[in-house]
């Protein structure tokens, strides 16, 4: 009981209650896990109509000033200053060991850069930002605003109605909207693989946004259950499961965030935070110990987070992070961290689930297709 | 027939000296959509408050407490291949085993359907 009495409410929890969600604990909200529909019918109707996501509690962020991009720029592996307007890319918080603090996404608004992070990293995230670069620019958190996620194939009809003109983003892109008077940003980004976007907008106009988009015949509510189970099928890392403090970007097998600008022989290479280890083990000098990679089950077993992952001669050689029966793969799929040498697709490991051995093999990643629009 | 419930939310059918058991209507609720089950070897005998078997959703596992001590003398095979009848039928075709009660004694210190549902409602 007391452990409910402190949770914070995102401002949709009326609509929630309303909708017959199930409320869980996470990162420090009361939010909703599912909705009456349940976890498969709402992952399904994800991939073939439109969710609507309630993320109101995630971060959002602003940075100003002149020299706000080349300052984020040294905290991330990443290209911020070379990014075009309206723009949105993925990042990595870096600590001085290469370990991910934090992953995020960005838009460049022209006005400022606009930052979205991890609902039960924001604080520290924010703390880590301004004593980094608090000299540099000026840091805004924005976190009483709301944010909704309406994902799926036919997200672009149905938001369109409401936001004319959003049908002409392509993937990591946004715009700014008015609705009702309310300053909203859309973003056509999400974390399910589908076509979707991401709408900012004041806490004051989130209830009456969302009814809206929920009275469109394509949209149904969807709770965290099923955004764990579509952007584990994604193929898409949890932060705190499949990424964190200990593992770097290469381990966590994120080389495509980081852009070759960036990279030894690069015009901006390094002087980013674990820039040494990074670039070390990118280029190969000090090879990584450990990948991750993903795994399909080859029984119908369900192979979950923390299961030990053995070789062909009973060795633990890595374990599983996140881990499901994947409605739309239909199968067990899981992320994992293996031994550099077990890392290949094709790799057969033994999962071990209470006690048994479960076959998997080593997997191409997304475990379903993407279908990000890109014009 | 005398159902009775544990509080690790099976439920427990005797009739003569073998029961049927599953998980009751809470308990398929609280997990969502079952995904899969693993059930217990036949022939294989379980102390009273054994785990016995898994049932699990696409989020959660939990574990299938024996409910009494005995030998199991079937299994479900259709919930095998349709795990989903433990949400859609749990206290009929969501059936998990059998089993051939030992200590037949053991039944009467289970919950009745009045005290089950106050302690699940708890």
């Amino acid at each position: 009981m007391s452990a409910t009495e402190n949770l914070l409410t995102t401002p949709l929890n009326t609509l929630h209650l309303e909708l017959g969600a199930r409320m869980v604990p996470f990162a420090g909200y009361s939010m909703p896990v599912q909705y009456p529909a349940g976890l498969v019918a709402e992952h399904h109707h994800t991939r073939t109509a439109a969710g609507l996501f309630d993320v109101s509690h995630m971060g959002q962020l602003r940075l100003t000033g002149p020299d706000a991009a080349a300052a984020f720029e040294s905290l991330m592996p990443v290209d911020v200053i070379g990014l075009g307007l309206h723009k949105q890319r993925y990042g990595l918080l870096l600590n001085d060991e290469g370990g991910i603090i934090d992953d995020l996404m960005f838009v460049n608004r022209g006005n400022d850069l606009f930052v979205i992070v991890n609902g039960a990293c924001k604080h520290g995230d924010l703390a880590h930002i301004q004593s980094r670069i608090g000299q540099r620019c000026t840091i805004e958190p924005q976190f009483d605003r709301a944010l909704l996620a309406l994902q799926g194939p036919q997200a672009v009809t149905a938001l369109a109605r409401l936001l004319p003109g959003v049908e002409q983003l392509v993937f990591m892109t946004g715009m700014p909207a008015i609705w009702q008077g309310a300053d909203l940003y859309v973003t056509r980004s999400g974390y399910t693989g589908e076509d979707g976007f991401e709408i900012s907008l004041p806490a004051s106009a989130a209830d009456a946004f969302a009814r809206a988009l929920l009275a469109q015949p394509e949209v149904k509510p969807i709770g965290l259950g099923a955004r764990n189970s579509l952007r584990l099928e994604a193929g898409l890392c949890l932060y705190g499961n499949d990424i964190d403090t200990s593992t770097t970007p290469v381990e966590a097998n994120l080389n495509w965030a980081m852009q070759k600008v960036r990279r030894t022989g690069g015009a901006r290479a390094g002087g980013f935070s674990g820039a040494d280890k990074v670039l070390a083990q990118l280029g190969g000098t000090q090879p990584v110990q450990r990948l991750r990679v993903g795994l399909v089950g080859l029984e119908r077993v369900p192979v979950r987070e923390h299961v030990e992952l053995h070789n062909e001669a009973g060795q633990k050689v890595g374990e599983v992070t996140s881990g499901l029966l994947a409605p739309t793969a239909d199968k067990p799929v899981a992320l994992a961290y293996v031994q550099a040498e077990y890392a290949a697709v094709g790799t057969r490991l033994n999962a071990m689930v209470r006690g048994k051995a479960v076959p998997m093999e080593v997997s191409p990643l997304p475990f379903v297709p993407n279908r990000y629009h890109r014009g | 027939m005398s159902l009775k419930y544990t509080e690790d939310h099976e439920w427990i059918n005797v009739e003569g000296n073998v029961a049927i058991v599953g998980i009751t209507h809470h308990a398929q609720d609280a997990l969502g959509d079952v995904v899969f089950v693993d059930l217990p070897e036949v022939g294989k005998s379980f102390a009273q408050k054994d785990v016995a078997g898994v049932v699990e959703s696409v989020k959660a596992a939990a574990d299938v407490y024996m409910p009494v001590t005995g030998e199991i003398t079937e299994v479900n095979e259709e919930l095998r291949n349709d795990p989903s009848l433990a949400n859609s039928d749990p206290l009929g075709r969501g059936w998990f085993f059998k089993v051939k009660l030992a200590q037949p004694s053991e039944v009467d210190a289970l919950l009745d359907e009045t005290a089950y549902n106050k302690f699940s409602a708890g």
